[in-house]
C-alpha cells in the first residue's frame, strides 16, 4: 500500500473550509470525549487527595491540606521496603523466565516441517490466552491443591520431597514460581505471535543461497531466522522494561492468601486494601500516585533508550 | 511454504538437519504436552469418579464416568444467575464498545479536520495517566454508579488503543478517494460512515467484537470493586467464590481428614471438589464454541496493532 499525503495540497491551511466540510466528524468523536472526560479526565482531580486529609463530609477541596505527609508515612512504614522488593522481584522473575521462551517458540515453530502438527501445536498454546484470571488462579488451587493436586501427585512421583509438597499452596516461597510460572503457561503461545509475524517476513531467498552454500538448518536459523527478529526482540525486551513497577494487580490479589503474603504484596495490592477496604483513601492515593509517578519515569527512560536503539538496530 | 526445491527434495538427507528436525520436533512437543496436560486433565476429571480424582487415580484416561459434578452444577443457582448477568453484561458493554471506537476511530481516520491533534492529545494522555484506582472509586459513589449494574457496562468501555487501531485500520483499508466520490454523490459523514466505511470493514469490526466480548466475559474486578448484590455479580465473580476463595479451599482442607471414614461428609466435600472441574468447563464453553474465530481474528488483531509499531 502506498503511504497517501497526509493533506491535499489545494485546500491545505484553509480550515474554515475544512470546518464548513468536516463539522460533523466532531459529533462522531464526541461520545469518546466525553466519556473520557468523564472517567479519566474527573478523577484526576482527586489526585489531590494525596496531599490533603480526605474527609467524606468535607469532600476533595474542603479537606485541610497536609502536603507530603502521607508519602512520608508510606515511606517510613517498615513493609515500604518489602512491598517495594515484591513488586520488583515478581516483576523481574516473571520478564527473565518469560521473555526468552516465546522467542524458542515462534523459532521452533517455523523450523518446523510438518504444517498439521505445527497448527497443533499453535491452536493448543493459543488456547490458554482465553482462559481468565480467575479460572487460570483457580487451576493452580486446584491442580496443587494438597495431596489431591494432580500436578502435586506427579511432582511427588517424580521424587518432590515428600515434607514439603503437601504446602506448595501455603509456602510463601512457592508463591513467585507459582505466579510466573502459570503466566508463562498461559501467554506463551500468544506471546510468539508477533515473533511469528517477524519470521514470515524473511526472504527465502536468503534461506536458498544458504543452504547452496552448505549451511546447516541450525546455522540457517541461528544466522537468518534469529538476527531477522532482533529488532523485534529489542523493542518489546525495552517495553516490558518499562512496565517493571507495573505487576497486575488482579491475579496476585487472586493468588493472595494469609500464608504468602510477605511475598505476594505488592503495591497495587497494597493500595486496594488501604483504600477500599480501610478507607484510608488520602494514604491509597499517595501510595498509587507515587507508583504512577515511578512507572511513568521509567517509561520516558526506556523510550528514550527505545529510540535510541530503533535508530542503530534497524538496519 | 515451498521453496523452489521443495522442503525435503535435497537429494540426501544430512545427518545434521535429521537431528536438528528431532530436536525442533521434541520442544514443540514438549511444550505442547506442558500447556495442553493441565486443560485435558481438567476436562478428564469434570466427567471421573471424585474418589478417584481425589486420590490421584486419574492421570490419562477418564475412569468410572460420571455427570455428578454436571448435574450439581445444573442444580447451583448462583452459577446459572451469574452466567444470565454475565452473558447480558457482555451484549451490552460489546455494542456500546463497538460502538465508541468506530465511532471514534473513523473521527480520527477523516483527514483535514481542524483540532483533530488536539483531540488525539486529548485521547492519548489518558494511556499514560489516570486518577488511579481511589479517586475513580470515589468519584464513581459520588455519581451513583456504585452498586449500579450500569458502571460494569461503562467501565473500560473506551479503549484508546483499540480506537488508534481502528484508526490505523481505516486508513489503510478504506480509500479516500470513496470519501471524494461520496462527497460528489451529496453524502454526508453519517450517510459515508453507515454505507461505505462499516460495509468495508467487517474484519475489524469482528476483531473488535471479540476483543470486547473476551474482556468483558473474563472481567470481574469492576464488579468487586463496585456491585454490591449478589443477584447481579457477574459469572467470573461467581466463579471465583467456588474455585479460588481461600476459605472455601481451608474448610476442604479441613475435609482431607474426613475423607478416609467415607462419611457423608466426605462424600460432599469430593462432590464439591469435581465440581470445581466442571464448573470451570462449563463457564469456558461460550469461549470454547468460538475458539475458532477468536484465534482468526485475535491475530489479526495483533497484527493490525502491529503496524503502528
Amino acid at each position: 500500500m502506498t503511504p497517501r499525503s497526509e493533506e491535499h495540497p489545494n485546500i491545505q491551511g484553509n480550515w474554515k473550509r475544512d470546518l464548513r466540510r468536516n463539522w460533523q466528524v466532531y459529533f462522531f468523536l464526541l461520545p469518546t470525549v466525553a466519556y473520557l472526560f468523564v472517567f479519566n479526565y474527573m478523577p484526576l482531580y482527586g489526585i489531590l487527595m494525596a496531599f490533603k486529609d480526605f474527609k467524606p463530609r468535607l469532600g476533595v477541596l474542603g479537606s485541610e491540606w497536609v502536603g507530603l505527609k502521607h508519602f512520608k508515612f508510606f515511606f517510613s512504614l517498615g513493609a515500604f521496603w518489602n512491598i517495594l522488593e515484591n513488586t520488583v522481584v515478581l516483576s523481574v522473575y516473571q520478564l527473565a523466565a518469560g521473555f526468552p521462551l516465546p522467542i524458542l517458540l515462534a523459532l521452533a515453530l517455523n523450523s518446523c516441517e510438518f504444517p498439521r502438527f505445527k497448527k497443533i501445536v499453535q491452536t493448543v498454546t493459543y488456547a490458554p490466552h482465553f482462559i481468565s484470571v480467575v479460572v487460570l488462579v483457580g487451576m493452580i488451587n486446584i491442580l496443587f491443591a494438597p495431596s489431591q493436586g494432580i500436578l502435586i501427585n506427579i511432582m511427588y512421583r517424580l521424587g518432590y520431597p515428600e515434607n514439603q509438597y503437601l504446602q506448595v499452596l501455603m509456602k510463601a516461597g512457592s508463591f513467585r514460581p507459582l505466579y510466573v510460572w502459570s503466566g508463562i503457561w498461559a501467554s506463551l503461545g500468544w506471546n510468539s505471535i508477533i515473533y511469528l509475524s517477524a519470521l514470515s517476513g524473511v526472504d527465502l531467498a536468503l534461506h536458498e543461497s544458504a543452504r547452496v552454500d552448505g549451511a546447516t538448518r541450525l546455522q540457517r536459523v541461528l544466522y537468518i531466522d534469529f538476527p531477522s527478529i532482533i529488532p523485534t526482540v529489542i523493542i518489546l525486551l525495552i517495553l516490558n522494561c518499562g512496565q517493571i513497577m507495573n505487576v497486575g494487580f488482579e491475579k496476585v490479589f487472586l493468588m493472595q492468601t494469609s500464608f504468602n503474603l510477605s511475598t505476594s504484596e505488592v503495591i497495587a495490592t497494597y493500595v486496594f486494601k488501604t483504600g477500599i477496604r480501610e478507607g484510608q483513601y488520602s494514604m491509597a492515593t499517595a501510595i498509587g500516585l507515587f507508583n504512577s509517578i515511578v512507572n511513568f519515569l521509567l517509561l520516558l527512560t526506556v523510550n528514550r533508550i527505545a529510540r535510541r536503539f530503533s535508530e542503530n538496530s534497524l538496519w | 511454504m515451498k521453496t523452489p526445491f521443495g522442503r525435503r527434495g535435497s537429494m540426501q538427507v544430512d545427518r545434521g538437519d535429521l537431528a536438528f528436525n528431532g530436536i525442533v520436533f521434541l520442544i514443540l512437543f514438549i511444550l505442547f504436552l506442558c500447556i495442553a496436560y493441565p486443560l485435558y486433565f481438567i476436562v478428564i476429571a469434570s466427567i471421573s469418579d471424585p474418589l478417584l480424582v481425589s486420590t490421584g487415580g486419574i492421570i490419562l484416561f477418564p475412569r468410572k464416568v460420571t455427570l455428578d459434578a454436571y448435574r450439581k452444577v445444573v442444580e447451583y443457582r448462583e452459577i446459572w444467575i451469574g452466567y444470565r448477568n454475565t452473558l447480558f453484561y457482555t451484549a451490552a458493554f460489546t455494542a456500546l464498545s463497538v460502538f465508541m471506537v468506530m465511532t471514534a476511530g473513523y473521527g480520527l481516520s477523516r483527514r483535514n479536520v481542524p483540532f483533530q491533534k488536539y483531540i488525539i492529545a486529548y485521547m492519548t494522555f489518558t494511556m499514560f495517566f489516570s486518577g488511579g484506582l481511589i479517586p475513580t472509586y470515589l468519584l464513581m459513589r459520588n455519581i451513583h454508579l456504585e452498586g449500579n449494574p450500569i458502571i460494569i457496562i461503562l467501565m473500560g468501555c473506551v479503549s484508546v488503543y483499540n480506537i488508534i487501531i481502528a484508526r490505523t485500520f481505516l486508513h489503510s483499508y478504506v480509500p479516500e478517494e470513496l470519501f471524494e466520490a461520496a462527497l460528489i454523490d451529496g453524502s454526508d459523514h453519517l450517510r459515508y460512515f453507515l454505507r461505505i466505511v462499516l460495509p468495508l470493514s467487517p474484519a475489524l469490526i469482528a476483531v473488535m467484537v471479540l476483543f470486547s466480548a473476551v474482556a468483558q466475559w473474563n472481567q470481574w474486578f469492576t464488579a468487586l470493586i463496585y456491585l454490591r448484590k449478589q443477584s447481579q455479580m457477574p459469572l467470573q465473580l461467581v466463579l471465583r467464590n467456588i474455585i479460588v476463595n481461600s476459605q472455601e479451599m481451608l474448610r476442604q482442607m479441613e475435609g482431607v481428614g474426613v475423607v478416609q471414614d467415607g462419611g457423608d461428609k466426605g462424600q460432599a466435600l469430593l462432590l464439591v471438589n469435581s465440581m470445581k472441574y466442571a464448573v470451570i468447563i462449563v463457564s469456558a464453553l461460550p469461549v470454547m464454541c468460538l475458539y475458532p474465530f477468536l484465534q482468526k481474528y485475535f491475530i489479526k488483531g495483533v497484527m493490525i496493532g502491529s503496524i503502528k509499531g
